[in-house]
C-alpha cells in the first residue's frame, strides 16, 4: 500500500487532478485497486463514491486488473464495414480469449471498443497507444508478437 | 465548387516536428499581426465579419461566441481545443494534429488574446495518446521562440467517453469529474470551466483563425454559401476507393465528395455527420454540404447498394446507448428502448405497433434530452423510416416471408 500512498500525494488536493491520478494508477498497476479509490478520496478530501463514479464512467480506465497489453478492436460503423468481425475472430484465435477477457499469462487483455478516429484505415485497433490500421487476419499474429 | 485548402494549407506540406518549416510559410505572422495592429475587439471584429461558424457540429458563429467571452466579467477566463474527436466517421482532427500542430497553436493563442485568457486547453482523447508527444514538443517549440509569452496551454488527456467531445460534459471532466452534460443556461462564455468565462472551439475552427487574420474576413467570406462561410474539412470512410480527409469549399455537393474524389461506386445511402447524423439516400447524393442544409462534424460514411439500413441505425443506435451519459432520462432510457425496437426488426420480429414508438420516443427524445447525444440520436431511425419504410415494413412480424438477411 506505500506505492499507492505515493500516488496518491501527487500535487495537493485539488479535483482537477482526480482523473490524472486515476490514469496514472492505471497505467502503474493495469487498473484502479479499491484501495486506491479509497486513499485518492481521503488524500483529495472527496468521497469515495464520487471517485469510484469517475474511475467507472471512462472506458480507458478499469476497476478490474487487465493484462499488460490492452487490445482494443474499433467496432463501430465505419470498422465494421470493412469487416472488423475477422480481426476480432482473428485475434480470438490467437490469444485464445474472447472481448472482456485476459490471457492467463497476464499479457493481454481484448476489449471491443467505439470509433477510435482510424476509419480511413479501416480495420482498425489499438494496442496500448499505438494504432494500428488497415488491418487484415493475416497480420495479427506479427503485430501481437512485437507486445511482452 | 472546388477544393481549397484553407485550414489543411500546411498539412504535409509542413514538418510537424520543425517549427522552424511552419514560419518559413507564413507561421506566427497572424500572430505577429494581432500584436502590433490589433486590439481584442477588433480581432474579434474580423472573426464575427468572417462569418466563420464552429466546426464540431453545432455551427455557433465564432466571433459572436468569442465577443460574450470577452464581454463577461472576470480576469479570469479559459480557452479550450476540443480535441475529443469522438464522432463516429470522423478523422479529420486526428489528421490535423498529426500534420500541423502549429497552425493550431497559433490559433490557440489569438483566441486566447481576443477573449482575455491566460489558460489554455487542449483536450485530447485517449484514443489519440500516440499524438500526445508531438503535439507537447510543438508547444513547446511554440514557448521557446517566445510566441506564447502570455499563455500557459496544458493538454489534458480524455480517458475514454464520447459524450465529453460535448462543451458541458467536457469540461466537467477537465474538473475531474464523471463527463456528464450541465444544464443550460449558463452558457460556457459566461460561466464554463471552474465556472469561468471559457470559449471553447473544436480543432479546425481554430485553425481557419490565422488565415483570417493574415487575409481578412473578406477574403474568408467570398467563399462559401450565404449562412456558411470558408470550406469544411471531411472525412470519407466506408464504401468507397478512396477513404481520407478532403477540404471542399461549403456548399459542394454531397457526389463530388462521394463519388468524384472518394471514388464510391453503387452507393446505396450517405451518412453525414456520424453516428447521429442524417440519413442521405442516393436519390439526394446532389445536396449541398453546408449548415443549412447538411453537415455536423464532416463525418461522411458511405454504404453501398449491399447495406441493410436496419443493420447500420441498429448499430448506430448501441452505440449511442453505451455512450449516453446517463444524466437525462430520455436520452438514457430512450436510447436503450430504441436499441430493443431496432433489434427486433433486425431480426425481422417487428411489430406494427413498433413505428408509431419509434416516432413517439424520437418526439421525446428530441424535445427534452439535455444534450445533442439524445436530442440527435433519433435523426437516423427518423430518416430510415422516411426513405427506406419499406425496409422496416418488411422486417414485422405478422408479414414473415418478407426479406430478413
Amino acid at each position: 500500500m506505500d506505492k499507492i500512498q505515493e500516488e496518491t500525494t501527487f500535487q495537493g488536493k485539488n479535483n482537477e487532478n482526480l482523473l490524472a491520478l486515476l490514469k496514472r494508477a492505471q497505467n502503474k498497476f493495469g487498473y484502479v485497486p479499491e484501495e486506491f479509490i479509497a486513499e485518492v478520496a481521503q488524500s483529495l478530501d472527496i468521497s469515495i463514491s464520487e471517485v469510484y463514479g469517475v474511475a467507472t464512467f471512462y472506458s480507458f480506465l478499469s476497476t478490474k486488473p487487465l493484462g499488460r497489453n490492452v487490445i482494443r478492436i474499433c467496432k463501430s460503423l465505419p470498422c465494421f464495414l470493412k469487416n472488423c468481425q475477422m480481426i476480432i475472430k482473428a485475434v480470438e484465435e490467437e490469444l485464445g480469449i474472447k472481448p472482456g477477457e485476459t490471457t492467463l499469462d497476464g499479457k493481454f487483455s481484448f476489449e471491443l471498443t467505439n470509433c477510435i478516429g482510424a476509419c480511413d484505415k479501416a480495420p482498425a485497433m489499438l494496442i496500448n497507444n499505438d494504432m494500428h490500421g488497415n488491418l487484415t487476419p493475416g497480420k495479427i499474429s506479427q503485430i501481437l508478437k512485437a507486445y511482452n | 465548387m472546388p477544393e481549397k485548402r484553407i485550414v489543411l494549407k500546411n498539412c504535409e506540406v509542413v514538418d510537424p516536428e520543425s517549427i522552424t518549416t511552419y514560419m518559413d510559410r507564413d507561421g506566427f505572422q497572424a500572430w505577429q499581426k494581432v500584436l502590433d495592429e490589433m486590439t481584442p475587439e477588433q480581432v474579434i471584429e474580423e472573426v464575427k465579419a468572417s462569418g466563420l461558424r464552429g466546426r464540431g457540429g453545432a455551427g455557433f458563429p465564432c466571433g459572436l461566441k468569442w465577443g460574450l467571452a470577452r464581454e463577461a466579467p472576470g480576469d479570469e477566463k479559459y480557452v479550450i481545443c476540443n480535441a475529443d474527436e469522438g464522432e463516429v466517421g470522423t478523422f479529420k482532427d486526428r489528421y490535423i494534429l498529426e500534420n500541423d500542430p502549429f497552425t493550431l497553436i497559433e490559433g490557440i493563442a489569438i483566441a486566447a488574446y481576443a477573449v482575455g485568457a491566460k489558460r489554455g486547453y487542449i483536450y485530447l482523447r485517449a484514443e489519440y495518446y500516440h499524438l500526445l508527444d508531438s503535439l507537447m514538443k510543438a508547444i513547446g517549440q511554440a514557448r521557446e521562440k517566445g510566441f506564447l509569452e502570455y499563455l500557459d496551454i496544458d493538454i489534458h488527456e480524455g480517458a475514454g467517453a464520447y459524450v465529453c467531445g460535448e462543451e458541458s460534459a467536457l469540461m466537467d471532466s477537465i474538473e475531474g469529474r464523471r463527463g456528464e452534460v450541465r444544464y443550460r443556461p449558463p452558457f460556457p462564455p459566461t460561466k464554463g470551466l471552474w465556472g469561468k468565462p471559457t470559449i471553447i472551439n473544436n480543432v479546425e475552427t481554430l485553425m481557419n483563425i490565422p488565415q483570417i487574420i493574415l487575409n481578412g474576413a473578406d477574403w474568408f467570406n467570398q467563399v462559401g454559401t450565404e449562412r456558411s462561410k470558408g470550406t469544411k474539412v471531411f472525412s470519407v470512410s466506408g464504401d468507397v476507393e478512396k477513404p481520407g480527409v478532403y477540404e471542399l469549399v461549403l456548399g459542394s455537393q454531397l457526389r463530388e465528395l462521394v463519388m468524384d474524389l472518394a471514388s464510391a461506386k453503387k452507393v446505396k445511402m450517405v451518412q453525414v455527420g456520424g453516428a447521429t447524423g442524417r440519413i442521405i439516400p442516393y436519390a439526394m447524393i446532389d445536396t449541398p454540404l453546408s449548415f443549412e442544409t447538411i453537415l455536423g462534424a464532416g463525418a461522411v460514411t458511405v454504404f453501398d447498394e449491399s447495406r441493410d439500413i436496419i443493420d447500420v441505425v441498429y448499430r448506430s443506435m448501441e452505440f449511442l446507448a453505451e455512450e449516453s451519459c446517463g444524466k437525462c432520462a430520455p436520452c438514457r432510457e430512450g436510447t436503450e428502448a430504441m436499441v430493443e425496437i431496432l433489434e427486433r426488426f433486425s431480426k425481422g420480429e417487428g411489430m406494427e405497433k413498433d413505428i408509431g414508438l419509434l416516432e413517439e420516443l424520437s418526439n421525446a427524445m428530441m424535445l427534452s434530452s439535455l444534450c445533442g447525444l439524445g436530442q440527435a440520436a433519433p435523426i437516423p431511425v427518423m430518416d430510415s423510416l422516411q426513405y427506406f419504410g419499406d425496409d422496416y415494413e418488411s422486417r414485422i412480424k405478422q408479414k414473415q416471408g418478407g426479406v430478413v438477411k
